[in-house]
């Protein structure tokens, strides 16, 4: 079988973003970028999947954007997948442009499961997955914290706002995930060395005929500071003057 | 033009986040001139679409394949329902329902989205949406252009609707159940018994964070504290991770966002996954004993404090 880990560039989870002076971009310079993290879980499953089948399967991880995605493919390569992917693509893209490229390369390569994140760290969107599973008619499970495969039948552990639930779908599917599914493993050093060798393969996003129509437009990007001031009190009983006195809650 | 407010149920009546995007769909509505339309879909919810009619017109898709709500047959509907009203808006709650259910609706459509919007304004007769990225760190105004705009809104940031004078006619839809696809089954939902309000629907919210270390205790200081101001109890991630607390429970970027009238952190660091769901709230209280915890930068009020201490002595004076 064959499993599809699509991962996207985005900037380190642990550093301040700022806007640029363009306010329609995040300042880049000097950004250290990782993979999504929710795709790191992602792929690390679709390793996982692989492991459990004696190695019977073959995970490839997608990248759609600039030459620089190499450098995340290459993680990718490192922590275990097979093959790695960029569809080159130097405009910018919204989600429904990234599904339409990956609903090509699903086309493509015909894998029985696309596992991917239930959301990108930069956009905040959580578009892409739902819009892929729609164009391909795949049916779908969002925001899985389990997964259990049985021959062609997936059982995925939801997490919604009121609790799990438990979605049983047949292959070919898409599958989006969230933190709790696994924690993705760190690249052993001989395996960051090994995956510097292998070969990326490149597809030119024009090859693929997708027309490239934006449907979400960014016209201003600002950065958000907090307004607030905050008042230390010294004490449990100042603490609750204060809040009866400064504000109605109690 | 029309817009169509996918309405999400509790089995009674409205949920109080769809409430807040029936308030977005009248605001935009009072300037353009739609007409607003609520679309309740499930198995048996007559009664159910007679309550949510009291915010406006209802359409009821209603069929024993629509019991559970599993994407691929919600999204059919609603790009059914979409077409056949020419809905020019559509519209819900940003929950995980509507993330699942709507997004890939809105994918059957023509992929033109925009999610978890905070604001909205008018250029011209363009509407123009404000949604956070980056973890909060970056608000945007985006502007959709494409087929059947679609768009899921906070319900942190528009208050919920009042219901109107007089309810509105519920008006049956046809499901053709051969268009739905019936592939994925539904294997039920668990959900620990939670006696307490919803983390997003509650006036006052305490919030736990790794300072507590078994669910006895996360129940003895958090729960205690938010059971005596009625309030909610919520939590950060890493208590989720540990198994310590519910997932429902998980305040921020990739949990619930809250904006109530008093939050209160205990033992929380603040990390920006973490405020990017309750920074909005109206007053924030951050208990830690750690003085430079990033937390302080977003109260207005900071006591550094072991919240084992604090806590007990909050209790007592609340009493
Ligand atoms: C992609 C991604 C998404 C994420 N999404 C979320 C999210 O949605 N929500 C979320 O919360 N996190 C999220 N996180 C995790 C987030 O980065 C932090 O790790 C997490 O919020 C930290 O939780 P905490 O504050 O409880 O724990 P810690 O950071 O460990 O802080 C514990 C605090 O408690 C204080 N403390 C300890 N003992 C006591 C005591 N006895 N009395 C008083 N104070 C005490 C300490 O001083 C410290 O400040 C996400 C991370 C990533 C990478
Ligand atoms: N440019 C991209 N290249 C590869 N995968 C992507 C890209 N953009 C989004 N994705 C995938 O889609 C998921 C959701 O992204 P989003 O809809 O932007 O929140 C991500 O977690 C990735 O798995």
């Amino acid at each position: 079988m064959k499993i599809l880990v699509p991962i996207k560039r985005v900037p380190d989870t642990d550093q301040r973003v700022r806007v640029a002076d363009d306010m329609l971009h995040v300042e880049t310079a000097d950004m250290p970028f990782v993979v999504n993290p929710f795709d790191a879980i992602a792929l690390e499953e679709a390793i996982r999947i692989r492991e459990a089948r004696s190695g019977d399967a073959e995970v490839v991880v997608i990248g759609v954007g600039g030459e620089e995605y190499e450098q995340e493919l290459r993680t990718g390569l490192a922590m275990g997948a097979d093959r790695a992917c960029v569809v080159r693509c130097d405009t910018e893209l919204d989600p429904w442009n990234v599904a339409c490229i990956l609903q090509q390369m699903v086309g493509r390569e015909s894998p029985a499961l696309v596992l991917m994140g239930k959301q990108a760290v930069d956009d905040d969107l959580g578009q892409t997955g739902p819009f892929l599973a729609s164009l391909l008619q795949w049916p779908q499970a969002t925001f899985a914290s389990r997964i259990e495969l049985q021959g062609e039948m997936l059982t995925v552990g939801r997490e919604t706002d009121r609790g799990i639930e438990t979605l049983t779908l047949p292959l070919p599917a898409v599958v989006t995930v969230d933190l709790r599914l696994n924690e993705p493993r760190y690249a052993s050093l001989p395996s960051i060395l090994k995956a510097r060798q292998k070969q990326i393969e490149h597809v030119d996003v024009r090859e693929l005929g997708v027309e490239i129509q934006p449907r979400l437009q960014v016209l201003k990007m600002e950065s958000v500071f907090s307004q607030r001031r905050c008042q230390r009190v010294s004490n449990v009983d100042e603490l609750l003057e204060r809040l009866k006195a400064e504000t109605k809650i109690l | 033009m029309r817009i169509l407010v996918i309405a999400e149920t509790d089995g009674v009546g409205l949920r109080q986040g769809s409430r807040s995007a029936v308030q977005f769909a009248r605001e935009v509505a009072a300037k353009n001139g739609a007409e607003l339309q609520l679309l309740v879909i499930g198995y048996d919810q007559r009664a159910v679409a007679e309550q949510v009619a009291a915010y406006g017109p209802v359409l009821l898709a209603d069929a024993p394949t629509l019991e559970h709500p599993i994407a691929e047959r919600y999204a059919t509907v609603i790009a059914q329902a979409a077409n056949n009203t020419h809905a020019s808006l559509i519209c819900a709650a940003a929950t995980t329902y509507a993330k699942d259910v709507l997004v890939r609706a809105a994918g059957l459509l023509g992929g033109t989205m925009a999610t978890e919007v905070v604001g909205h304004e008018w250029s011209g007769d363009k509407l123009l949406l404000r949604r956070p990225m980056y973890a909060g760190a970056v608000t945007a105004t985006v502007t959709l252009s494409g087929p059947f705009p679609t768009v899921t809104v906070r319900s942190s940031a528009y208050p919920a609707a009042e219901p109107l004078p007089a309810p509105e006619p519920v008006t049956a839809i046809d499901v053709d159940a051969n268009l739905i696809p019936v592939t994925t089954q539904y294997g039920g939902l668990a959900s620990k018994a939670n006696t307490r309000p919803d983390v997003t629907e509650a006036r006052i919210v305490v919030s736990g964070g790794r300072a507590f270390k078994t669910t006895e205790e996360f129940e003895q200081y958090v729960g205690a504290l938010a059971d005596r101001l009625h309030g909610a109890a919520g939590t950060s991630r890493v208590l989720v991770d540990a198994g310590i607390v519910p997932n429902e429970l998980q305040v921020g970027q990739t949990g619930k966002i809250v904006a109530p009238e008093l939050y209160i952190a205990l033992g929380i660091s603040g990390a920006v996954q973490h405020l990017a769901g309750m920074k909005n709230s109206k007053v924030i209280v951050a208990i830690n004993n750690d003085p430079d915890a990033p937390i302080f930068e977003v109260a207005d009020y900071g006591l550094v404090a072991d919240v084992r201490e604090a806590v007990p002595e909050l209790l007592d004076k609340l009493a």
